[in-house]
């Protein structure tokens, strides 16, 4: 009877807890959200985990509170209490208790590591996508289709994607929280996970290992796409680079940003590659674009102011990154103009 | 000058809590900084390089500077005292590591007016810590500042291991030690494993940014996970250096406060022992989305799981310590019983990051920084007040002030949980750590406004304590010897704040609560085990702090490679070694005629 009263109380907080967990925040970002099979997993973890744990700390507090309360020493108590030595019996419970509470926790703690762990990089019918972390930005190329693409990772829906994670610099780690947990990217070593996208849609991706000045800015936009969308970009992306219309702004574009970008089959991979960045959701991973994002916020820019914005001063958006500011470059404001547009016309058809 | 060379124990305990805090302080403003920074979406109030460093620095100083040298403090001032010592076994290797700790904390502060500050976090991550990525001295300054603190800690663990071994009263078995001082013991057998462990790290990486070795350097061959594995093999432990002092102190407060004996004794000393040995085979839980496999994950991931059964065990024994006891609510014990509860939040957040898959969405995420400042904060720091509120009087010979200290903790506990408790979820809504400022429209921004407003509350509640003691000073040292009343252990049965040589004569333990025991039987002191004679003591020497200044000129002459200065500085150190070894100090005694003046 007794414990029954006791799980009376604890059952609604419980249930309370869960959905107040359940209802927060972007359904695009947040763990406690899951869009995926993977997160959902590890959020069944964590439910696990919580509830036990919650379990804890109620009978915890409830006894603190309760010896507080009965036991608190009254005005001219000389008394001298009991010295009692222990109790072999109450010590062995509380050795026993938790180790069946962690026995619950770890067999399904050790499926999913397992079960996490699982290599699709053979599996023809999976994605491969090599990701390759840089300072400040995020380089997704797709070794089976010849693309590369940067910032903006672009998957089919209800296809498994086998990452290899691999770092160019310093160790990053590649996040997208509400599809499934990170994995870091060490220099010289190569990493591999998976993950699933159920859903169309676009997810925030984070780095989470300490990286540099930037390291908060190193943002990425995972967008899963239906399948026949999907081979329509990949077609996309392999066609003939689309170059500015005007000769002069397609010279000085060439000179001085294809050393280091590509679109298309022109320029290299040093730097992001912007073949269709009209069409992404942000500029430098986090200036929101406001002619292309479902929801603009109000500080949002179209993308060709934002295109300006980073092209004028790089610094002042993501400090420590490599690319050179407008000045650096010798652009006039002409060209800055000419290439923005150009670039923010530059958007793929699927 | 009396202080530049002692070596007596109790004033040592004293010059590590004025600089500990000091260091404390220094941590705490760069808190608060960090919390400016973070208490508005896109905020500009440091740029993103500062923040990087305040961020490094902050945790640096909290860990080595602050927490380590405050439990030192504490050590210092207590152990021989509860063990019926006269001093700890070797008084000069005492100072010596208190110098060292103060010139290698010295050192890396003073990177903020070189303006070349550690950036890398204060893991120290290579290759973001190597020379390729880290130009400047930054880094230089936390291998280097570290390194010669280091030597400092690990001293003082050999000292307190040799000292509880060797220099117990008599009748004070193993099992008869107070459990602060077994809590020290097995703490000293921490330092003394793991910090040799760090210091390796720390020439390797030095050995790579001053004389371009390749240790971790991709491009010569080196491997930056080896960084990580030895960084917490050392990092881990490090934890458990930390909080079972504090698990010490617990005991003890929780124990006087509630006038009964330790509820498990012998289950106390054994979850001790499982959780320092736990400790060190579970660093590499930190390390689960490095990429090291399912079969190491796995492992990793039922150990770490497993500290939690001693654990519980402790907290479960310290609850039925209070209870059928008669509880009084000093300051002391405030602290004490408000660091259960947080501890065990602490412990339970700690146990849901060691189920690997579900570390791969906590890990690096606010939802780390919650649950490490609930151990660390929330427990040593908690711990350390508790510890200092109930030895001031023996300390200092001035009993602080309550009224004061109950605001000290109110303001603090109720701060410190409007701080952290929140970024649990702030973590689980996808904000990493580390971040210099995040995106407005996340969902992050009314919780590190909550965030911050407890950092300010913290900050209150700290000035409040250094006013108690500034107010305490003033007043006269009238603290009785039991101060109180329901002291168990020896230290109170000598005055306060206790004579140079401790002891009059050493006193005969009979039981577990040694000075209890003889209450209860009716007696007002202890049973000597030796008759009154001359006592020997070690004299005072300034070379302790000469070696120490030696050392932290020859960091600067490594630094900026001047290597004429580093040897002079080096040359400084062999020196002193020279003459401590050449020169027979015989010490001097105090006579029985003296000790009854005194």
């Amino acid at each position: 009877m007794n414990r029954w009263n006791v799980m009376k109380r604890i059952l609604p907080l419980l249930a309370g807890m869960a959905l107040l967990l359940s209802a927060c925040g972007r359904s695009d970002l947040s763990a406690l959200d899951p869009q995926g099979p993977i997160a959902q997993r590890q959020y069944d973890l964590m439910k696990i985990s919580i509830s036990i744990m919650t379990l804890v700390v109620v009978v915890v507090f409830a006894i603190c509170i309760y010896v507080l309360i009965k036991f608190r020493r009254r005005k001219g108590d000389k008394t001298i209490p009991k010295q009692v030595e222990g109790n072999h019996k109450l010590e062995i419970i509380w050795t026993v208790v938790p180790l069946i509470l962690l026995l619950i926790l770890g067999v399904p703690t050790i499926q999913s590591v397992f079960g996490m762990a699982k290599d699709y990089s053979k599996d023809k019918d999976a994605i491969q996508v090599k990701v390759t972390s840089h300072l400040y930005w995020w380089e997704f190329e797709y070794p089976q289709l010849g693309v590369t693409t940067a910032q903006e990772l672009v998957v089919p829906t209800g296809k498994k994607i086998s990452f290899e994670l691999v770092s160019a610099d310093v160790k990053h780690s590649f996040w997208i929280p509400s599809i499934g947990g990170k994995m870091d990217t060490n220099p010289g070593m190569s990493n591999r996970m998976y993950l699933e996208f159920p859903k169309e849609g676009v997810y925030r991706g984070k780095c989470a290992e300490l990286c540099g000045p930037s390291h908060a800015l190193m943002d990425f936009k995972a967008k899963s796409v239906s399948p026949a969308s999907f081979d329509k970009w990949v077609a996309a992306m392999k066609a003939p680079a689309v170059m500015p219309a005007d000769a002069h702004i397609a010279e000085t574009f060439r000179s001085k940003c294809l050393a280091c970008h590509a679109v298309g089959d022109q320029g290299t991979n040093g730097a992001p590659n912007l073949t269709g960045i009209g069409g992404r959701q942000t500029v430098a991973g986090i200036l929101y674009n406001s002619d292309v994002v479902k929801d603009p916020q109000s500080e949002d820019k179209t993308v060709e102011e934002n295109l300006k914005t980073w092209i004028t001063n790089p610094q002042k958006v993501k400090p420590g990154n490599q690319m050179p500011s407008a000045a650096d470059n010798q652009l006039t404001q002409d060209e800055i103009d000419g290439i923005a547009k150009y670039l923010a016309g530059y958007k793929l058809d699927y | 000058m009396d202080w530049l060379t002692t070596v007596d124990h109790k004033k040592i305990g004293i010059l590590y809590l004025l600089a500990g805090f000091i260091f404390f302080l220094v941590g705490g403003l760069e808190a608060i900084l960090i919390r400016i920074q973070l208490m508005k979406p896109m905020n500009d109030f440091v740029a993103a390089d500062t923040f990087n460093e305040l961020i490094t620095m902050h945790g640096t100083t909290m860990i080595f500077l602050a927490a380590m040298p405050m439990l030192f403090a504490l050590m210092n001032a207590v152990i021989p005292l509860q063990i019926g010592a006269r001093d700890v076994a070797f008084p000069f290797l005492n100072a010596l590591g208190f110098w060292t700790f103060f010139f290698g904390g010295l050192l890396l502060n003073i990177s903020w007016f070189a303006g070349q500050v550690p950036d890398a976090g204060w893991t120290s991550y290579v290759p973001l810590a190597g020379p390729t990525y880290n130009g400047t001295h930054g880094v230089d300054y936390y291998v280097i500042g570290l390194q010669i603190a280091g030597i400092g800690t690990l001293l003082g663990g050999i000292n307190f291991m040799a000292t509880i071994i060797n220099m117990r009263a008599p009748g004070m078995s193993f099992m008869r030690m107070p459990m602060f001082t077994w809590a020290i013991f097995i703490t000293s057998v921490l330092i003394v494993f793991a910090f040799p462990v760090l210091t390796v790290g720390l020439v390797a990486l030095m050995f790579d940014r001053l004389f371009q070795a390749n240790f971790f350097e991709v491009g010569g061959g080196g491997n930056t996970v080896l960084w990580e594995h030895v960084f917490w093999v050392f990092g881990h432990p490090e934890v458990y250096i930390l909080i079972l002092p504090a698990f010490g102190v617990i005991s003890e407060v929780v124990a006087t406060f509630s006038r009964k004996r330790l509820f498990g004794y012998s289950s106390m000393v054994f979850a001790l022992v499982l959780i320092a040995f736990l400790g060190f085979m579970v660093w590499a839980h930190h390390m689960f989305t490095t990429g090291l496999g399912p079969v190491a994950n796995a492992l990793f991931s039922i150990g770490t799981m497993l500290i939690a059964v001693p654990t519980g065990v402790k907290i479960f024994n310290w609850l039925f310590t209070l209870w059928g006891g008669s509880i009084r609510f000093t300051t002391a014990n405030l602290f004490a019983i408000g660091f259960i509860p947080t501890f065990v939040l602490g412990g339970v957040t700690g146990v849901m990051l060691a189920s690997a898959p579900a570390d791969y969405q906590y890990h690096d995420s606010y939802f780390v920084v919650a649950h490490f400042h609930y151990v660390i904060v929330g427990g040593l720091i908690l711990g350390i007040f508790a510890g200092l509120h109930y030895w001031w009087p023996k300390m200092f010979g001035r009993m602080l002030n309550e009224g004061l200290g109950k605001l000290t903790f109110w303001t603090f506990f109720i701060g410190f949980h409007l701080t952290f408790f929140v970024q649990h979820f702030l973590g689980l809504l996808g904000m990493p750590r580390r971040v210099w400022t995040y995106l407005p429209n996340q969902g992050f921004d009314t919780l590190n406004l909550i965030s911050s407003i407890g950092a300010f509350l913290m900050g209150i509640g700290t000035i409040v304590f250094v006013l108690n003691v500034i107010i305490t000073w003033a007043k006269p040292r009238n603290a009785a010897a039991d101060a109180w009343e329901d002291g168990r252990s020896l230290e109170w049965t000598i005055p306060s704040p206790p004579p140079e040589y401790n002891f009059k004569q050493t006193p005969l333990v009979r039981g577990i609560d040694a000075w209890w025991k003889e209450k209860t039987e009716g007696n007002t002191a202890m049973t000597p085990a030796e008759p009154l004679g001359p006592i020997h003591m070690p004299s005072p020497s300034i070379l302790p702090f000469i070696m120490s200044v030696g050392l932290f000129i020859a960091g600067f002459g490594f630094m900026y490679a001047h290597h004429w200065l580093a040897a002079g500085g080096i040359l400084v150190t062999f020196v002193c070694m020279f003459f401590r070894s050449v020169y027979d100090d015989h010490g001097f005694h105090i006579d029985p005629e003296e000790e009854v003046q005194a």
